[in-house]
């Protein structure tokens, strides 16, 4: 017997909760509880009195879950909404990595001139190695690492992504 | 000026505001403020306990049986951990409970204390919703918000982490108003209007109606049990329920079709597979109940009434999910029916294919007059009881299917059993707690003789608190439903699914102060019954019944509903993988 797996979607979903003590846990404990996907996992305070946070995740997973997950985070108790931007349709997605390449001659100068097409900002700099900051999209980074990599990619770290809808209203 | 007090104090007045009248519970170090407060008091009733998990399931018991929430007091480390499985169980079946746990003092959470452990952590994900308390200003509102929050919505536990210094601590404490800590808490409770309307079309339109009821009927308190009783006495349709709705209909009716699923009927697992159309009421499409799910009935329209969205969809995808209380929606959907003065479609086909169905006789056993046959012994426990309308709690197994499709059931509230969870060993705590709930009622546990091990100490509580409940005992002296199992899947190999060195059950009771009584062949088994009622105080009742015995009908697990196993020579020995790894 082999167990099967379903077509996924990846889906970005936006949660206001309560700023209180252990609501992460409670969020990523329900993930890992009913087994659904955490690509990435993002969470700060977002208003003026720090009452409420904004917790962006990435998941992945057929419709059917997809909806699921929405269900399961609303019935927590400090969830106030939850927001499929995904579904919504228009809106922004962004990330920031922190990429150290290490290189000397040619190398080092064609990472610094992927940079300057990929907007990337040098914010660390040895003789032999660069801290780049980069912005965008998690497949620009994706794509920038993937250059990187050949170049002396020494370690990256990256936030994760935040979004917002597009327009003037709140989502 | 308010005057300050003590967070302990704080806490039994919170719940003496909240109308707590028992809390079932067990000292401890780290809660030992929270006793002193509770002994200089006079409003709040404390059950002592034998076991935390046994504290759980009797709060259960008594949250089933009155409506009311349960309470429970518990210690830190061990007295929370043993509180787990009774909270899991109540998840799972939606029961409104408030559990406190002591906690070590504020300053040694996290240090490996004595008596520690990561209680919220633990709960967290068997809770509706936990919280640690850190300030005995806050702790009024917590325990007024855990009440409406464990009692509102889905019910479910709440667990209140209250560490030692916290119970000491003074504050103010001030009855608190409507307002939330948690703003964003607003279960949906009225249905929306067009829904109902939609629905009450599909319902006056269908040709083969069934309606499916849950738990939730029975969680949405006496009066939804009415509205059902109403809205089928105006549609004219059958209705079946899952194993936690039993007495939300009432069995005597002839459009009961009686519990459906993996040990229902026939005739209401083939009404479920043939029906045009399926109202699901505060029922949640459990695997036990659906099946194999491509093969759930496949030629209906769904309509799903449920307070809980994430029910909705989650397993079965349905036509017209409607979010709400699920006795408003009856209600909204009665007023309607009458308004419109619907006429409804001509059901008598519909009822003809019932009534072949129900020739089958599903729920007939086998006679004996050398063994009392377990479905026997409930059918003479119902006749001798039933004008009682007594309160029945189970154990877990095969005990548990047999007294579901053979102990009739007339009203809600009178059914207390392990649905979700199926946790052994909850039957005697939960009728000891239905007993505190319900001083004048003939509570009756049916146990396995297997289960019925699990809080055995219990008999101990009933003792000290004068509790007369009945605990019936059908003993085969197997884990019944586990050889079952192994008879259908694993070709007969009994693993350890065979009790040795039983204890004897009637000296055991005696041992308690409690009657014990054995009864050993069919033509005792009227006058055990009877020595057990007439007996005051708690009984034991060691009823040796057919040992190898199996529960049918079944589906097997990952069969569709009309691949029932009615009788045991149709059983196969052995399954494929694909089976054996269902549950």
């Amino acid at each position: 017997m082999h167990i099967k797996a379903e077509d996924a979607e990846r889906h970005t979903l936006s949660v206001l909760v309560d700023n209180e003590a252990g609501i992460l846990a409670r969020i990523a404990g329900m993930f890992s509880a009913r087994g659904y996907n955490i690509g990435s996992l993002t969470v700060a305070e977002v208003t003026e009195d720090e009452a409420v946070s904004r917790i962006t995740i990435v998941t992945e997973g057929p419709p059917e879950m997809i909806d699921q997950i929405i269900s399961q985070l609303d019935r927590l108790v400090p969830v106030h909404k939850v927001t499929d931007l995904t579904a919504l349709g228009p809106h922004v997605e962004r990330e920031l990595a922190l990429v150290k390449v290490s290189g000397t001659g040619d190398t080092r100068i064609e990472a610094l001139r992927l940079a300057e097409v990929y907007r990337a900002r040098v914010v660390d700099a040895t003789i032999s190695s660069f801290v780049f900051e980069v912005t965008g999209g998690s497949e620009k980074i994706d794509k920038f690492l993937e250059l990187m990599r050949e170049l002396g990619l020494i370690e990256v770290a990256r936030t994760g992504v935040a979004a917002i809808a597009r327009g003037n209203e709140a989502a | 000026m308010v005057s300050e007090r003590s967070g302990a104090d704080i806490l039994i007045e919170a719940l003496t505001d909240l109308g707590v009248e028992v809390v079932f519970g067990y000292p401890g170090g780290a809660v030992l403020p929270v006793y002193d407060a509770l002994f200089k008091q006079n409003h709040i009733r404390h059950i002592l306990v034998r076991q935390e998990g046994g504290a759980v399931h009797a709060a259960e018991g008594y949250a089933r049986s009155t409506g009311k929430p349960g309470v429970v007091l518990v210690t830190s480390g061990p007295g929370a951990t043993n509180s787990v499985t009774g909270i899991a169980d109540a998840l799972m079946d939606s029961i409104p409970i408030v559990v406190i746990t002591g906690q070590v003092p504020t300053a040694l959470i996290g240090s490996d204390a004595f008596q520690e452990c990561d209680t919220i952590g633990i709960t967290r994900h068997c809770t509706k919703h936990n919280y640690l308390v850190k300030d005995p200003a806050r702790l009024g509102a917590v325990v007024h918000e855990a009440f409406h929050i464990a009692t509102s919505g889905r019910p479910g536990p709440v667990v209140i982490d209250l560490p030692k210094d916290v119970q000491i601590a003074t504050a103010a404490y001030r009855k608190p108003g409507a307002d939330l800590l948690h703003k964003g808490y607003k279960p949906q409770v009225k249905p929306d209007p067009t829904l109902i309307e939609t629905a009450v079309e599909m319902i006056a339109a269908a040709e083969r109606p069934v309606f499916y009821t849950g738990g939730g009927i029975i969680n949405a308190g006496p009066a939804a049990s009415q509205f059902l009783r109403e809205l089928a006495r105006l549609t004219g349709a059958p209705v079946t329920s899952t194993l936690m709705g039993l007495g939300a209909f009432p069995a005597s009716s002839p459009q009961w079709l009686g519990m459906l699923g993996m040990h229902g009927t026939y005739e209401a697992n083939m009404a479920m597979n043939r029906a045009d159309l399926i109202v699901a009421l505060g029922a949640r499409f459990d695997d036990r109940v659906t099946g194999r799910l491509d093969a759930f009935s496949p030629k209906s329209k769904k309509i799903h009434v449920d307070i809980d969205r994430s029910s909705v969809n989650k397993t079965v995808a349905v036509d017209l999910p409607v979010i709400g209380d699920v006795g408003r929606a009856m209600e909204a959907m009665i007023r309607l029916w009458k308004a419109r003065q619907l006429p409804r479609q001509d059901l008598a086909p519909w009822f003809r294919d019932i009534t072949a169905w129900r020739e089958r006789e599903s729920l007939a056993f086998p006679d004996s007059t050398t063994e009392i046959m377990p479905q026997l012994a409930i059918r003479r426990l119902w006749e001798a009881t039933h004008a009682r309308r007594p309160i029945i709690s189970t154990e877990v197994g095969q005990h548990q299917m047999w007294a579901a499709q053979h102990f009739g059931f007339e009203d809600p509230n009178k059914w207390l059993t392990s649905g979700g969870l199926g946790t052994m060993g909850y039957g005697l705590p939960a009728a000891i707690g239905a007993q505190v709930g319900n001083p004048n009622a003939l509570v009756i546990d049916i146990a396995g003789e297997a289960s019925i091990l699990m809080n055995i100490q219990e008999m101990s509580t009933a003792a000290q608190h004068r509790l007369p409940v009945k605990v019936f005992i059908l003993n085969n002296q197997y884990m019944g439903m586990v050889r079952q199992w192994q008879d259908l899947t694993y070709g007969g190999r009994y693993s350890e699914s065979y009790t040795e060195a039983l204890p004897d059950f009637v000296k055991l009771a005696e041992a308690y102060g409690w009657t014990g009584l054995r009864i050993e062949k069919p033509r005792e088994l009227d006058d055990g019954i009877a020595a057990m009622l007439a007996a005051d105080g708690p009984v034991m009742v060691d009823c040796r019944v057919a040992k190898l015995a199996n529960c049918f009908p079944m589906i097997p697990s990952g069969a569709a509903h009309t691949e029932m196993l009615l009788q045991a020579n149709e059983v196969s020995g052995e399954m494929d993988d694909a089976a054996k790894a269902l549950v």
